[in-house]
């Protein structure tokens, strides 16, 4: 037979077969998450193999558990919930109104050192965060802001402003200067049309920015450790996780019904916006 | 970007007292002014710290005298040399060498297989390339916690079902035995068995990103090109091979390079998985031992240094010896 054909078929159930196995190895772990977080603790240790239990054996004393404070015997993570809100949340609005005005400049304007520009960036993204860890760690010390709330945001906003410029820079560079040249002669001044044109113009890549960056300050860990440690009610829910993981105290089917509260909301925003998100990071890959 | 622009402002209505700047005067001030925020924060929170680095690392700081640190304190080559001759410091750079080559080629190889799969259409398309990214999009906490439960020995399905099906005498600590002795056809082998858990943790978390991109790159080939390969009889292979492949090098050359910085810079996912035990040992954890298990701030700063110039050097071969295709692609 013909190689062309015979390739053919045989892709064709290939393919298939890949498309389970992706499916399954993707989304299997965070089923097997959520399920584990509704099992009683002694029938797990009993059937660890079981990968299906029914509503009638599900419980949710795990998830009181996790949420109820830790005054009243639980984990806390309600506590820890705020605190990744109140971080994440400033973060994204700070980095926004940092980098929108910052990718404006870069795309738009003709400055001195526009061309220098990138390099830093790039300087940003090469350095490993553990290399910035050990200064950030004395300086923050000998400001007071260690153990802090704030002192992690601004190390978050530092840490995404590049990109989230990058990304913005690619989309605004798709929009056409002739609209701004015409609210020019309307008598707009530079920053009225930002706020009147540009903005709204450039509002799905904001979105996906900010989702970006939502994720990536709700995600990290390496900073949360080294600043908030100390003290258990500024932890975050990424912090509080990976404590309580490394001790025997807690039963892990509590930490998984952790798992899964610091998992939803980024699952959950994740759908809401997964082609924003998707496109805005690969804004200007597809050129090469 | 110089056209024709109304002036912003007629000097009837605002008077200014000296003389008006130029258009490009006016644009430079602007540009800088918008970019100032970001260049304070990158400066404060970047540049400074990295400098200061590597004042630290050739300074004897420990955290108990950190407090007088300062630019004028005496130099010295004390750490450098601690750091070096220090055991398993050799050791820790290879296994970061592995982890990360590793972890770069399983996370590029997957998300190619999976960009390819997921390209045409079938139901449930969207959701299915949803799903896929998942791994990625999800906290690195949450998904190492979830892979340590899946594989440990006690509560884990994965060692349950081998011992249950696949015939294993006794469950494997997946991420606690450095190494674990297969027998292949009566050979006896060693594998660093925590190693190969890590770095396949890697491969599954970050081949979406690869997969993003790839799938991106992959929308924007022609489809005439692939139909001008079939009316001609070429196999899907070898159309692969001549028509998709080339189109997809710059990418690949791109991601090459972009997972490997990440991947040799990364901290958390080892610490979280192997706390650096079990020959998992990979520099930045050795970094945060420093810091935190001696409070020695210099050598952590030394080990970090060496960590920051192993990768420089790295890429530099990387570009000037692999990749003259990404230099090109960049213009």
């Amino acid at each position: 037979m013909d190689r062309a054909i015979v390739e053919t078929r045989v892709l064709r159930v290939l393919r298939w077969v890949v498309i389970a196995v992706l499916i399954i190895v993707t989304l299997f772990p965070f089923f097997y998450m959520l399920l584990l977080s509704v099992r009683p603790i002694d029938e797990l240790l009993q059937n660890p193999g079981r990968i299906w239990a029914g509503p009638a054996e599900w419980t949710v004393r795990t998830y009181k558990e996790v949420l109820t404070s830790s005054a009243k015997g639980g984990q806390g993570f309600l506590k820890f919930l705020a605190n990744s809100a109140i971080v994440s949340i400033s973060a994204t609005l700070l980095t926004l109104l940092v980098s929108i005005p910052g990718a404006y400049a870069v795309s738009r304007l003709k400055f001195v050192g526009r061309r220098q520009v990138h390099f830093l960036f790039l300087a940003v993204y090469l350095f490993p965060s553990i290399l910035l860890a050990i200064p950030l760690f004395v300086l923050f010390t000998r400001l007071g802001l260690r153990g802090s709330l704030f002192g992690l945001t601004i190390v978050y906003i530092a840490q995404t402003v590049p990109v989230s410029i990058y990304m913005l820079r690619n989309y605004l560079s798709t929009i056409p200067e002739s609209l701004e040249e015409a609210a020019a002669v309307d008598g707009y001044s530079r920053l009225q049309t930002i706020r009147k044109i540009v903005l709204p113009l450039a509002a799905p890549a904001i979105m996906a920015n900010a989702l970006y960056v939502f994720m990536i300050a709700w995600n990290e860990y390496l900073f949360a450790l080294l600043f908030l440690v100390e003290n258990r009610a500024d932890w975050t829910v990424s912090l509080g996780l990976a404590q309580l993981s490394g001790g025997i105290e807690v039963s892990k089917t509590v930490l998984m019904a952790g798992s899964v509260v610091l998992t939803l909301p980024i699952v959950v925003l994740f759908f809401a916006a997964e082609r924003l998100l998707t496109e805005g990071l690969t804004a200007g890959a597809d050129k090469g | 970007m110089v056209t024709t622009r109304a002036p912003e402002a007629t000097p009837a209505r605002k008077p200014r007292a000296k003389r008006p700047l130029t258009r490009s005067q006016r644009e430079n001030r602007a540009g800088l002014a918008y970019l100032s925020p970001t260049f304070i924060v990158v400066l404060v929170v970047v540049v400074l710290p990295i400098l200061w680095t590597v004042m630290l690392a050739f300074q004897r700081i420990r955290l108990i005298n950190v407090r007088r640190a300062g630019v004028f304190g005496r130099y010295t080559l004390a750490n450098l040399e601690l750091v070096l001759t220090s055991p398993g410091f050799w050791s820790s750079l290879w296994t970061t060498l592995a982890y990360t080559i590793g972890a770069t080629f399983f996370s590029i190889f997957f998300g190619l297989i999976a960009a390819l799969v997921l390209r045409g259409k079938f139901p449930g398309r969207t959701l299915v390339r949803a799903s896929v990214l998942l791994p990625y999009v999800a906290p690195v906490v949450a998904v190492t916690f979830l892979w340590k439960i899946m594989l440990s020995p006690q509560f884990g399905f994965v060692n349950n079902w081998g011992v249950r099906f696949l015939g294993w005498d006794r469950p494997i600590a997946f991420l606690s035995q450095r190494e674990y002795t297969m027998s292949i056809f009566g050979w006896h082998v060693d594998v660093p068995l925590a190693l190969l858990t890590v770095i396949a943790f890697e491969g599954w978390r970050y081949f979406p990103f690869a997969f993003l991109f790839l799938l991106a790159r992959l929308q924007a080939v022609p489809h005439e090109l692939e139909e001008a390969a079939v009316v001609d009889g070429a196999a899907p292979t070898q159309s692969f091979r001549h028509i998709l492949l080339p189109q997809l090098m710059p990418v690949i050359a791109l991601l090459t390079v972009l997972r490997f910085i990440m991947t040799f810079n990364k901290f958390d996912d080892v610490y979280l998985l192997t706390g650096g035990g079990a020959g998992t040992q990979v520099v930045s954890v050795r970094v945060y031992e420093f810091l935190t298990a001696r409070f020695d701030i210099g050598a952590a700063a030394a080990q970090a240094l060496v960590l920051a110039a192993g990768l420089i050097v790295l890429l530099v071969i990387y570009l000037r010896f692999l990749a003259p295709r990404v230099e090109e692609e960049e213009r």
